[in-house]
């Protein structure tokens, strides 16, 4: 289907279930509940996990693919977010024409950076992007400040009056797509559950699966073989007579374009933006989610993207009164050393948490999440030891980055 | 593409797959943040009732958010009628009685701002989504604030700020679901301005060191138009990347200039590394213009008093609250905080926990949670007994007023906590503004009107 073979077919399809079915999936516990801390059903949380989803995608199409590690890709997100915003307080409160924006600038940024930063390859391509990321966090900081609102961001205000919306006056616009609000909801009720399905997810998933679709296309074509032997042997490829830095160069742009969807699609969920998004530890963290992932893998980044949000948003939410809850049926003394032995790993202490979790993967899992379902999985198939799954091959590339 | 078979059928099947996408959004019809039926987001059900503290836990600002936690889970203690009542039984307004808010017991869920807009913003979105939060509150960065602050006027909840020092919070940003308890960069520059003046003279000039970022400039708009005022003159004022820690190449320059006077628009680290600095320069030492070189630094923290260490001494600054101030309130408060923690509270406790209180109290008086009777319960509300004398909050732009301390770094510190003195309480009259002063933004910056959420 779609000019996919089975297994991609069956992948995307499985991607596209857990995306839809996500309300349900991610809110296993009643509402009630001690183990509702747990539930991440709800839209914020659901709409980041898609976002970031699609801010890995892009990162692995250049990264996965051709092994140059930018570290810089947090600013492409930034940029696609100012240009979306832009759109929404000058033209039109409508998501799609500033999440196109978002895109457009992303790119277009990403040409120039991509344009001087190829020239290097390995480190010193990393070096490069992460200062023009740095540049842009400056920019947008303090010397941009009239454009970018500079540490205080932007927002959509009462003083805002988009051409093509109708708003009374004073009022506040809201993000909508042909009428229908972001933020709207429908609640399901079953039992102690409750599951919300919420519009703006929905959008942003549908996003999301557009992006995969085109992810797998890529993976799949002769340009992405073509990104694959830059990531084996550049050199050789280059002595052979092809010139690699339009491909390299085209990988770069596109995956920077999908930074600025997903910067448009935060705009278009949450209308605000400020300069720490392109901060460079927000780069740092989506090589993080590629690695925990599994990278060069399709469905990896949108793992380990899911699960970096879920430890942030989750784990540090959980504070010591929390504890004490839960451990409140052993006695006073193992109660309170219990708390003692955990507290370090919550609330401020999850980055505590998600660099150990990162530490054992890389060290136990070299390919990361999915490479952890492939050995389950293999357990299972005890018989066709040597079947491949869909993201074997692509995971057998796995390389260090030069 | 390697694989592109536009069959018939396949056209048909994509075709149909797509318009079941496009259909998805047209189901939704309720709105998540009107919850139930009640009228407003998140109304408590059951005997309970949930407030938000989203405080910077990790990041620059995390000494100053455990510090209003602690202030955080104290005032729930004493709505809750636990610990010995602190403030509760200072404060004019007499509705708090121990027994939660409105009768329902309070609880509270936390998060981490980490000082990013987009984490707080997170955070504070699960709290609203997830957790049922009816009002936010805390903070440590006006960043921060304003973004929050925006949010929670769009969902239709209460947002009661924590330490936010810029003009803007209440100025061009204000908005009608939002209040602010601290003082701000007007005040700061308002109030020191005459003790500068009456310790310094008239004819001095003065050299702004700011910091480049919104606080900073509305810092040192604040203090520039007040000394500019009794005569000071502004020789130079220059910006300082924020990420800076070592300021030496900004502070060669000032002896240069002919200045006599240097203003140190910095906060947190940034101004324990540039005091510093000047100190280590040797500035205070010099005489310029046959005068003795001065440092000044107009927001004052106890916990930069204590990173800046000895440096500090003798350097004139503005602070909202400090713990030896011995009115009835203050005293209460530092009594209660001191005997669960062991150590006298911040500022930002001060703030944050009065900040509760006065949210508890306007639920109370208004006997709603809905966040519109809320926001008519505070609207030109005046108090006492919180640990700044006679208080209002005013209508206009939801900003409290009150008196304002200008402090002194301690010649001689008792304890490690004993590190500013007050050379003098600033009274109210002397630090308010129009509404539509133009540091606030001038006439465009409204509230707006109260959202409810539903």
């Amino acid at each position: 289907m779609f000019g996919l073979s089975t297994k991609d077919t069956t992948l995307l399809l499985f991607v596209a279930a857990l995306t839809l079915l996500a309300p349900f999936l991610l809110n296993p516990f009643p509402e009630n509940s001690a183990m509702a801390q747990f539930n991440a059903g709800y839209p914020d949380l659901m709409q980041r996990f898609v976002i970031f989803g699609t801010f890995a995608i892009g990162f692995n199409i250049l990264f996965g693919l051709t092994g140059y590690l930018s570290f810089g890709h947090a600013a492409f997100l930034g940029v696609g977010s100012y240009g979306a915003i832009w759109m929404m307080k000058l033209l039109t409160l409508n998501v799609i024409p500033a999440i196109i924006m978002g895109v457009i600038f992303a790119g277009l940024f990403a040409l120039l950076v991509g344009y001087i930063s190829l020239r290097r390859s390995g480190i010193y391509f990393s070096i490069l992007t992460l200062a023009f990321a740095q540049m842009s966090y400056a920019l947008a900081y303090s010397v941009l400040t009239p454009i970018t609102g500079g540490e205080t961001g932007l927002q959509l205000k009462a003083t805002d009056t988009p051409l093509l919306s109708n708003l009374a006056p004073g009022e506040i616009g809201r993000a909508n797509l042909f009428g229908v609000d972001m933020r709207s909801s429908y609640e399901l009720v079953i039992g102690d559950w409750l599951f919300t399905f919420n519009a703006g997810y929905y959008i942003a998933a549908v996003c999301m699966l557009i992006g995969f679709y085109i992810s797998i296309r890529i993976f799949r074509s002769p340009f992405g073989m073509m990104l694959r032997a830059v990531k084996s042997n550049q050199q050789r490829m280059n002595y052979t007579g092809l010139n690699s830095k339009p491909y390299t160069l085209a990988a770069f742009v596109i995956s920077g374009m999908y930074a600025g969807l997903a910067g448009g699609l935060m705009v278009a969920m949450d209308t605000q933006v400020g300069p720490e998004r392109m901060f460079w530890t927000a780069s740092g963290e989506v090589v993080l989610m590629a690695i925990l992932g599994g990278v060069g893998t399709l469905i990896g980044p949108v793992l380990g993207a899911g699960m970096i949000k879920y430890m942030e948003n989750i784990l540090s939410k959980i504070n010591d009164a929390i504890l004490h809850q839960w451990f409140a049926f052993m006695p006073d003394g193992i109660e309170n050393l219990l708390v003692a032995i955990f507290h370090p790993f919550i609330g401020k202490g999850w980055h505590l948490t998600l660099g150990m979790l990162f530490m054992l993967i890389v060290i136990f899992l070299p390919g990361g999440l999915v490479e952890g379902g492939q050995r389950i999985g293999r357990i299972f198939r005890r018989r066709d030891r040597k079947a491949d799954s869909v993201e074997s091959d692509a995971a057998k590339q796995r390389k260090p980055a030069e | 593409m390697s694989k592109s078979n536009f069959t018939r059928r396949g056209v048909l099947k994509t075709s149909v797959l797509a318009g079941g996408a496009l259909a998805v959004p047209t189901i939704f019809d309720g709105s998540v943040w009107a919850d139930g039926h009640t009228g407003f987001t998140n109304a408590p059900e059951g005997g309970t009732v949930t407030l938000g503290f989203n405080v910077p836990q990790s990041g620059p600002y995390a000494d100053e958010g455990a510090d209003e936690l602690r202030a955080y889970e104290l005032a729930v203690e004493h709505l809750n009628g636990g610990g010995d009542g602190g403030m509760l039984n200072t404060f004019t307004s007499k509705t708090l009685d121990g027994t939660g808010i409105n009768g329902k017991k309070v609880e509270y869920v936390t998060g981490d701002t980490q000082t990013k807009s987009d984490a707080a913003r997170a955070s504070a979105r699960s709290m609203i989504e997830k957790d049922g939060a009816i009002m936010i509150t805390g903070g440590s960065s006006s960043g921060v604030a304003v973004a929050v602050q925006a949010l929670c006027q769009e969902a239709g909840v209460i947002f009661m700020a924590g330490l936010t020092h810029s003009n803007d919070t209440t100025g061009k940003d204000r908005k009608a679901n939002g209040f602010r308890h601290f003082f701000n960069s007007y005040m700061s520059g308002a109030a020191l301005a005459p003790v500068l003046a009456a310790n310094y003279g008239t004819d001095r000039k003065a050299y702004h060191l700011t910091a480049d970022y919104n606080w900073g400039y509305t810092t040192e708009e604040a203090v520039r138009s007040s000394t500019e005022a009794m005569g000071w003159e502004t020789v130079n004022a220059v910006k300082t990347p924020l990420t800076q820690t070592d300021f030496s190449s900004y502070i060669a320059p000032v002896l240069q200039s002919g200045a006599d006077t240097l203003i140190l628009n910095h906060y947190g680290g940034n101004m324990v590394n540039s005091l510093t600095n000047a100190v280590q320069f040797g500035l205070r030492d010099k005489q310029v213009n046959g005068k003795d070189f001065q440092i000044v630094v107009p927001l004052y923290s106890r916990l930069m008093a204590k990173g800046a260490g000895a440096n500090v001494k003798g350097i004139f600054g503005s602070t909202n609250w400090h713990w030896s101030l011995t009115d009835e309130g203050s005293k209460a408060f530092v009594k209660s905080f001191g005997t669960k923690y062991g150590f006298p509270p911040s500022q930002a406790a001060h703030t944050c926990y009065v900040q509760t209180l006065l949210y508890a109290d306007a639920v109370n008086r208004a006997g709603s949670f809905n966040p519109c009777a809320v926001v008519e319960a505070l609207e030109g509300y005046e108090f006492d007994g919180l640990g700044n004398g006679p208080t209002l909050y005013r209508a206009d732009d939801h900003q409290c007023f009150k008196d304002v301390l200008v402090v002194k770094g301690k010649e001689n510190p008792t304890s490690e906590f004993d590190l500013l003195e007050i050379v003098e309480i600033t009274p109210r009259a002397q630090v308010e503004y129009a509404p539509d002063h133009p540091q606030m933004g001038g006439a465009a910056a409204t509230l707006g009107t109260c959202n409810p959420g539903a």
